[in-house]
């Protein structure tokens, strides 16, 4: 069976290996290009957030190459999301489009629907087979997420633009091409050291800016018109608190200790938002309130239009901005979003945090609380 | 203007060029900071040949002026860098509360409503703080005033003046272009005078602008209103109906961009001691042409833009790995120039 998945940022690589390993021939789609937004909205309807429209676009692209079958991810819960897998389904039936889709998603009631799809990926391979292949896409998972973590912080002091994206590019490759634990292991080390010895200037002043917002538009550089690059190359280290394998983890995996999690993200929450909205809205807000304690100069908060968890994150970020003194940009993104108006607005708030920082002499924490809140510091 | 021929040849100048989508606006600065001259062009959808033009009119008027810095901003802000040789490239926000800050430090908020983008500045104490900018919907902006002026068959300098004649502004419905015309036209079926009419759309227009633009940000005074359509009497007035006090328009209101990025650049180049980039008036006789390709050299297809002058390539961009980018008007990290962003 030819299998293929809908790109999100690095997700390619670990979910390759997870495919080949247990016997499929994997078919990758071309990097989201402008003709991948195009497919997609030609199919998807209109009021549908971005990630539909690019899956559609990635699906397309993957049938031209001969994909056969298509693995995504469910959901549960308020966002939309959830949905898409079954909608997108209904979609590629209606275009004649004819392609198998098979449906990874948390158990809302018992795990049997789970486990008899995972039983059409895995039939006729052994157990072994199947540890090491699970192994193998953890180790890549988290090898990805480990070196883009580092380029975060490098790229804000490379001496020649764009340098550090290359390393981390070619980090990804050997990542990628490794087939064993071992080998992945080897290639993250020289991706790390490699990264570490991109020409830099330690001297330079740097800004520290947090990233929040819906998890695909953070990781998915093609509709976030590559947003951590831009600032990196402005001289910014970028923090955020959402990586693919968390979300892996959390989403697929472990969602039966959902609750636990959900804990941890309340706390911090708490002053501000008291329950789950759905995608990733709870985290926008107490990854706001964590970072802000971090000591950030100030918060991007993305978003897909039309994002409705996304939208209770944004009415409440406002209120954390003022709290900690924060500044908060929110950057929505669409299929009419332009790079020009991301740039400019990127620009005008990266100098907006320069001059508060020349302004203070210092991060503009000073005024701001320095515990998530009174309400549980005890 | 003869005694100004007559100095301008010993004292220093700056350049601000300011390239918008319906506006291009070049400005001289002297070396106090004064605003010397300005030329307010139509882009035309031709940034070049409007960039060339406004230089060939500076030029014109004051044939041996020593431009000791450039800087651009706008939309089209690299392209004109390229163009005249660019010392700073800066984004239309910063260079609006540059502007605002240097003539009225005690400045709080700027309302600045352009041709297609309308923006909001807050700033405490010389900083700013907080910013918004239309984003989906161009409603509420120059366009659409001259538009309805167009089809009202009023000159659209008239404009402000016959709103502010209005004795019961109507209630136009302002949140969509398209609806509001809709409306202003039942409007005036339904035999309401034009000032009426007109006032109403200036009230719409600022609702519109502070629960879109304006929407959670807050508005303390002095309040500066700035942009092309600060010109228009009824739009100040239906402001100030709205906020309750006073706002200020600027003596330069128009072209607050390009003086802006000539203060930053004047900043800039008394600050670090440098040369200017300025490739001198020449250049608005220089042929200029501007071309776009594909990269196929990797999965993300870059569009790459190529500008030549007379046939010589100067500028280059677009490419994400910067293969292609072999003189590119690099961005200035604001960090290494934080006492440039100080207003004062």
């Amino acid at each position: 069976m030819k299998v293929t998945f809908p790109h999100m940022g690095t997700a390619y690589i670990p979910f390759r290996a997870l495919i080949k390993g247990l016997g499929h021939e994997v078919i990758v789609a071309p990097a989201c290009t402008q003709r991948t937004l195009s497919l997609g909205t030609r199919y998807a309807p209109e009021s549908a957030c971005l990630p539909l429209k690019i899956n559609i676009g990635n699906y397309l692209e993957a049938a031209e190459l001969g994909a056969e079958a298509i693995v995504m991810a469910g959901g549960i819960g308020p966002c939309r999301f959830g949905f898409y897998a079954y909608v997108q389904q209904e979609i590629l039936r209606d275009i004649g489009c004819d392609m198998e889709m098979i449906i990874l998603e948390p158990p809302a009631s018992g795990w049997q629907p789970l486990l008899a799809r995972l039983r059409r990926l895995t039939k006729g391979v052994s157990a072994a087979q199947i540890a090491r292949t699970l192994r193998l896409t953890w180790a890549k998972l988290v090898a990805c997420d480990r070196l883009e973590q580092l380029s975060l912080t490098v790229r804000a002091y490379e001496i020649r633009k764009g340098s550090t994206t290359k390393v981390l590019q070619q980090a990804y490759q050997e990542v990628d091409r490794a087939e064993s634990v071992d080998m992945v292991t080897r290639a993250l080390r020289d991706g790390l050291a490699n990264l570490h010895l991109v020409p830099q200037d330690r001297g330079r002043q740097v800004l520290t800016i947090g990233v929040v917002g819906e998890i695909y538009t953070i990781l998915e550089p093609f509709v976030n018109f590559r947003l951590e690059e831009q600032l990196g190359e402005m001289g910014v280290v970028v923090r955020r608190k959402i990586w693919l394998s968390d979300w892996i983890l959390h989403h697929l995996v472990l969602s039966a200790f959902r609750k636990q999690r959900e804990a941890g993200l309340f706390r911090w929450a708490r002053p501000y938002l008291q329950h789950f909205v759905g995608g990733h809205g709870l985290e926008s807000v107490a990854h706001t309130v964590q970072l802000a304690n971090g000591g950030v100069d100030g918060i991007v908060h993305i978003l897909p239009f039309t994002c409705m968890p996304e939208i209770v994150a944004q009415s409440i970020l406002p209120s954390v901005g003022e709290d900690y003194q924060l500044p908060i940009l929110t950057v929505v993104v669409d299929e009419h979003t332009g790079i020009a108006g991301i740039r400019t607005r990127l620009e005008a708030f990266v100098d907006l945090l320069a001059s508060t920082r020349a302004k203070t002499g210092s991060h503009s924490r000073s005024g701001g609380l320095l515990t998530p809140a009174a309400g549980h510091s005890r | 203007m003869t005694s100004m021929r007559a100095s301008c040849g010993t004292q220093d100048f700056y350049l601000g060029i300011d390239v918008g989508s319906v506006s291009t606006n070049l400005v001289v600065i002297s070396g106090a900071g004064e605003v010397y001259h300005k030329e307010y062009l139509r882009t035309k959808g031709r940034p070049i040949p409007a960039v060339q033009t406004g230089l060939a009119r500076v030029h014109q008027k004051f044939p041996d002026i020593k431009i000791k810095g450039v800087g651009t901003t706008g939309s089209g802000r690299r392209l004109a860098a390229a163009i005249a040789g660019g010392d700073v490239v800066k984004n239309e926000i910063t260079a609006h509360a540059a502007a605002a800050t240097h003539f009225h430090p005690d400045a709080q908020t700027v309302i600045e409503i352009g041709g297609q983008d309308s923006k909001i500045i807050i700033l405490r104490g010389g900083v700013v703080t907080d910013f918004a900018m239309n984003t989906v919907c161009a409603a509420g902006t120059g366009s659409f005033l001259d538009q309805q002026a167009a089809r009202l068959g009023i000159p659209i300098a008239e404009f402000g003046q016959i709103a502010l004649q209005a004795k019961n502004p109507v209630r136009i419905a302002g949140r969509c272009t398209v609806f509001a015309e809709s409306d202003m036209i039942h409007k005036q079926q339904m035999g309401h005078s034009v000032p009426d009419i007109l006032a109403g759309l200036c009230a719409a227009m600022v609702r519109n602008y502070l629960n879109n633009v304006g929407k959670g940000k807050e508005i303390r005074p002095t309040v500066l209103f700035q942009g092309g359509v600060a010109a228009n009497r009824g739009m100040c007035k239906a402001l100030e109906d709205e906020l309750g006090y006073p706002v200020v328009v600027p003596s330069a209101f128009d072209v607050m961009g390009a003086v802006g990025a000539a203060l930053l650049a004047k900043r800039h180049i008394e600050e670090n001691g440098v040369k200017t980039s300025f490739r001198g008036f020449g250049v608005s006789q220089a042929h200029y042409s501007a071309g776009s390709f594909e990269c196929s050299r990797c999965a993300n297809h870059c569009e790459i833009v190529n500008i030549s002058m007379d046939g010589k390539l100067i500028a280059r961009w677009g490419s994400r790995c910067g293969l292609w980018e072999q003189e590119e008007i690099a961005y200035q990290s604001p960090i290494d120039h934080l006492q440039e962003l100080c207003y004062h």
